[in-house]
């Protein structure tokens, strides 16, 4: 199905594909998308949303289970609270990306804002995946719970990540590629040095990564990475008294 | 370090009466009694939750404040030079549960309620009809009728019916036993109200309750998918909590066991963080976008509640929650109850419920927006009196969580962080939940609301009136005792002994 979105409001455009979903619908392409919220938000079924144009904030929200395609730059809050599926952006992302998502993917050409992955969380088999290829803004994977999350710094922009890198962090493992000075990072934070199967568990999701985007895996893998895991899953247990 | 701190409790166990059962020492979960021949209370263990005294077959066992005077003090008291030991030992933040029990003023006590004499006739609840019925969601502005058929043209948003305003406070499984929101979710079924997952999930084996329940979306969006969300009564998006306005929760890893971490969605043994904010609303416009957002993943079925600790701005805060589309404000007063909180923010944060209603309520009206949205209070609504005085202030309902908390068998001993009630409530282990029997804890809660809505009925016919939806805002019903008149003014009533 095909969907000319423009000067549409998001409630009109979303209804369109909430119904065309329940009539057996498979596949959108919305063109002229321009600052639509929600897309997405809250869809349980395994369908196929091309987006030609910058869709608004919220992309995605609640999801469960679609496959979103976006050909251009997207916003704020992206898959939030995402719980499965598949974003990808063929551009740069807002703020607040992946907060609270416990599951599917997220994969960005390029740079993304502020507080990315803020409570990303997972649960057994449901682990989800951020991907950017350039740099983050402040508060990246701040009170990160659970899932993977990947930042490449490809454009050669400096600093490779903002101040307050994974403060609060108590799960979880963030990847990046290149040096990260430790002042950009929280203090419930651990530097580590990749292992083989860091390198494995990697591999796998960049190769996915660059098919979609065009880019050299091998280059991309050639890249020193820094992994991040939090010193506790405990952070505050001794805060307390009885 | 050895603890300096003395005993809270004594723990007096009459042993000539004791026939030595043991039942008190199975009883205890806190490990305060011991048997050594016969029974050997540890008094520093206790914590006065009454299970041992509840259960002794010859009510051989009293407990009492340990009597160990201290050198009087009205600054010093013997709490703060306890607590100041207890940080000197430990270098910890103090915790604390349950909620305010400082000797602040309670302004429902110093209102009181109007009733028929002679001029205008009472009517009898027991002969006549008297509806206690109301609907949480927003109204519209006006009605439009089709001149042919008279059919309704007005759109009306969703709407929730409680057949009691009373419903059931947001207490998350996790702080709460299973049993406990079995209880909460089999009550609010039958007594036709609500109840309140809290931030912590949706059991599965309640999920079955979903037109009895509120999900809640917290700032950790524990176990928060779209089927949670679509699975409700509404939808609350918590900001704020009454005991602890403006920081977060931390649910420790220790309680974090399979079933919990299967309803909140994250791994066995870590510790629940719920941050302080959302971290995507720093604004109106923001909480705006996260309604809407819930709006649209339950396709606008779904009143969505949006609850806010009662702070001093409290009435421009409602204001804007009602402009960013909320269809119902839920607001904690400073004496609203918690599993566990900082002794600092819950008894020092926040203001009373009666005053933050007041001002919201009159805020509201004075914007012409009162009916976009109903209104919800809590924080320490201990009686059906509290509900009358609360709805004359201009609540639509009343929050219950303590109270209902208490009708299972809670003794209020302040210990819900310890996770070891002894009574099956605030707790996840096993052998201790097994206590709490759902289906008794049901009747129980059925038994008080009934009981509340009798009540209420006796004071809505001693007004005159024949539904609680006649009560509401009409403050004039209302006269203050012992006030000053600022006081008065805030809660818009008049002094008693003041006429029409």
């Amino acid at each position: 199905m095909r969907i000319d979105a423009k000067g549409m409001h998001y409630r009109p455009l979303n209804k369109i594909i909430r119904d065309a979903i329940a009539a057996g619908e498979k596949e959108f392409e919305l063109d002229n998308v321009g600052g639509q919220r929600y897309i997405g938000g809250g869809l349980n079924d395994s369908v196929k949303i091309t987006i030609n144009g910058t869709p608004g904030n919220d992309l995605g929200a609640f999801m469960n289970g679609p496959k979103i395609i976006i050909n251009a730059n997207a916003q704020d809050g992206i898959a939030n609270t995402m719980n499965a599926g598949e974003i990808i952006v063929h551009g740069n992302v807002g703020d607040i990306i992946g907060y609270g998502m416990r599951g599917g993917k997220l994969y960005i050409k390029g740079d993304a804002g502020y507080r990315v992955g803020i409570h990303m969380k997972e649960y057994k088999k449901q682990v989800p995946v951020i991907i950017a290829g350039g740099t983050a803004g402040d508060f990246f994977g701040e009170y990160m719970a659970g899932g993977i999350m990947i930042l490449l710094g490809m454009n050669g922009k400096s600093p490779l990540v903002g101040d307050y890198v994974g403060t609060g962090m108590h799960g979880g493992v963030m990847y990046i590629r290149g040096k990260v000075d430790p002042y950009h990072i929280g203090k419930e934070v651990n530097c580590l040095e990749l292992n083989e199967e860091d390198v494995k568990l990697i591999g796998s999701y960049l190769k996915e990564y660059c098919e979609h985007f065009g880019f050299d895996l091998n280059e991309v893998m050639s890249g020193k990475f820094t992994k991040l895991v939090p010193l506790s899953h405990r952070p505050y247990g001794n805060l307390y008294v009885y | 370090m050895e603890s300096q701190l003395p005993a809270e409790f004594i723990v007096n166990v009459d042993h000539e009466r004791c026939r030595r059962c043991k039942r008190c020492m199975i009883n205890c979960s806190f490990g305060a009694i011991e048997f050594k021949d016969k029974v050997a209370p540890n008094h520093r263990l206790c914590i006065a939750c009454h299970r041992c005294a509840t259960f002794c077959p010859e009510s051989a066992i009293t407990i009492t404040e340990n009597p160990l005077d201290y050198k009087y003090g009205y600054n010093w008291t013997p709490e703060i030079r306890k607590n100041i030991l207890k940080q000197a030992e430990s270098g910890g933040i103090i915790l604390t549960g349950m909620g305010n029990p400082k000797p602040y003023p309670i302004y429902w006590d110093h209102m009181l309620i109007d009733a028929c004499q002679v001029t205008n006739p009472s009517i009898d609840p027991l002969r006549e009809p008297m509806e206690l019925r109301t609907y949480l969601g927003a109204k519209p502005e006006c009605l439009k009728f089709d001149g042919d058929s008279a059919c309704l043209e007005t759109e009306i948003a969703p709407q929730v019916k409680l057949d009691i305003p009373v419903v059931f406070a947001a207490m998350s499984y996790g702080a709460i036993s299973l049993n406990a929101h079995k209880a909460l979710a089999m009550a609010a079924k039958r007594m036709g109200t609500l109840m309140n997952t809290g931030e912590g999930g949706l059991h599965e084996d309640i999920a079955s309750y979903a037109s009895n329940i509120i999900v809640q979306v917290a700032s950790g969006r524990f176990g928060v998918t779209s089927k949670y969300l679509n699975n409700s009564a509404l939808v609350e998006i918590k900001i704020g909590q009454g005991a602890k306005p403006g920081i977060g929760g931390h649910l420790p890893g220790e309680k974090v066991g399979e079933d919990i971490s299967k309803t909140r969605m994250i791994p066995v043994g870590t510790d629940a963080l719920s941050p302080a904010p959302h971290h995507d609303i720093y604004s109106i416009e923001d909480l705006s976008q996260l309604i809407y957002a819930i709006k649209e993943t339950t396709d606008y079925k779904k009143p969505v509640s949006v609850k806010i600790a009662a702070v001093h701005n409290v009435a421009a805060i409602a204001s804007g929650i009602v402009r960013a589309g909320a269809d119902i404000v839920m607001i904690d007063g400073f004496r609203g109850g918690t599993g566990a909180a900082p002794m600092v923010i819950r008894d020092h944060v926040g203001i009373p419920i009666e005053l933050a209603l007041a001002a919201v309520d009159e805020r509201l009206r004075q914007e012409g927006i009162r009916n976009r949205a109903s209104i919800l209070v809590g924080g320490s609504i201990r009686q059906s009196a509290d509900v009358v005085k609360a709805i004359a202030l201009g609540a639509d309902a009343c929050v219950i969580g303590t109270a209902s908390l208490i009708a299972m068998g809670c003794r209020v001993c302040q210990k819900c962080y310890t996770g070891n009630c002894a009574w099956g409530i605030a707790t996840q282990k096993p052998e201790l939940v097994r206590r709490l029997n759902p289906d008794i804890a049901a009747d129980r809660l059925c038994n008080l609301l009934t009981a509340w809505g009798h009540e209420i009925q006796e004071v809505l016919g001693s007004l005159g009136i024949n539904a609680i939806e006649s009560l509401r805002g009409s403050r004039e019903r209302l006269r203050g005792v012992g006030l000053p008149q600022e006081t008065l003014d805030i809660l818009g009533i008049k002094h008693a002994g003041i006429g029409q």
